[in-house]
């Protein structure tokens, strides 16, 4: 009798464990293919992303069908720091030319460069702080995550991303 | 009616190994082709050394491992698959020679340069033909996307793929 209870236990414990393996494998399938939220912080995207804290979801299926394009907010791996993942606003795709100020508020002093094939060229809104390609250059299209789609909090600002 | 039934069971059982399969790819281990003879003889490799006939005429299959990713540790000898930075839908199977903060030579200009933060250098067991950080520059870690660790096919080459430390190729002064 003992030994029977313990045999339905430990079937319905291997249940209970199957199905919680299912729901992190559905939430990771989700996470990396359709879409996933993200906080995000810091100085680098004022005025668009203040500095308190935005949260907002990330849309994946723009990066694989290579629909990003100039102007667009994405989500991408560091370059500097592979654990670190940094927004930045898309300003030129592989083959365009860019330019942009090399000291901002310093001088007028431009540079124009024609973006190499495979990369795009990244850079913060708020162009007096922010570390983007004008310090490490045109960055992979691989490091490129996911596009910034909706923002949900705060409620203020909730809405569309896409256009922002 | 049951036909309908068991058809809706099995789509679910498919759909919930596919979940786990596409998990498991993707966060534990995979499996991926080897393709061209740029890391010979560690992978595919062309001639045999001792009779210098041709070994096997099928690619490679490695399996690849995805748990270096959680912290982005690597060791100098390591063989990595990543996707190549000037076309991200390719990916490229070398081994690392420079880690962040290390000294790397460029044999066809004769110069030393650092391996920048975040960065490393990969280079191909076959130095004649490998399109490599010689050519590419250095690789930023976040486009590795795993650890070579053993040759799963043809049955033939089953087998470890060892971590050599080969010193990078600094110019001599």
């Amino acid at each position: 009798m003992a030994l029977r209870n313990i045999g339905l236990w430990a079937v319905e414990g291997f249940e209970l464990a199957f199905s919680l393996a299912k729901f992190c494998c559905c939430i990771h399938v989700t996470g990396s293919y359709v879409m996933f939220p993200a906080l995000a912080m810091g100085p680098s995207m004022l005025p668009t992303i203040d500095l308190n804290g935005n949260v907002i979801i990330v849309e994946r299926a723009s990066v694989w069908l290579q629909k990003v394009s100039r102007g667009d907010m994405v989500v991408l791996t560091s370059p500097e720091d592979p654990n670190k993942q940094v927004i930045k606003r898309i300003v030129g795709m592989e083959g365009e030319s860019v330019t942009y100020l090399i000291k901002p508020g310093e001088s007028d002093e431009c540079q124009t460069i024609v973006v190499p094939k495979g990369r795009v060229w990244v850079q913060g809104d708020n162009i007096h702080d922010s570390r983007d390609s004008r310090v490490f250059g045109a960055i992979p299209y691989g490091l490129v995550h996911g596009k910034l789609f909706w923002r949900v909090w705060p409620a203020s600002r909730f809405g569309s991303m896409c256009n922002v | 009616m049951s036909a309908r039934s068991s058809l809706w069971n099995t789509a679910k059982k498919c759909v919930t190994i596919g979940l786990i399969g596409v998990t498991v790819k993707d966060r534990y281990v995979s499996i991926a082709a080897v393709r061209g003879g740029s890391m010979s003889p560690s992978l595919n490799p062309v001639t045999d050394e001792v009779s210098g006939s041709r070994v096997s005429t099928f690619d490679d299959y490695v399996l690849v491992e995805k748990f270096c990713l959680g912290r982005y540790r690597f060791s100098h000898g390591d063989v990595v698959i990543f996707t190549s930075p000037t076309n991200h839908k390719e990916r490229h199977i070398k081994r690392i020679i420079g880690l962040p903060g290390d000294w790397v030579g460029i044999s066809h200009i004769d110069d030393v340069m650092r391996v920048p933060e975040g960065h490393c250098w990969v280079e191909g067991d076959n130095l004649l033909s490998s399109l490599d950080s010689r050519s590419l520059g250095p690789i930023p870690l976040g486009l590795i996307r795993g650890r070579v660790t053993h040759v799963v096919w043809p049955p033939s080459r089953i087998g470890r793929v060892k971590r050599e430390i080969r010193q990078p190729t600094v110019p001599s002064y």
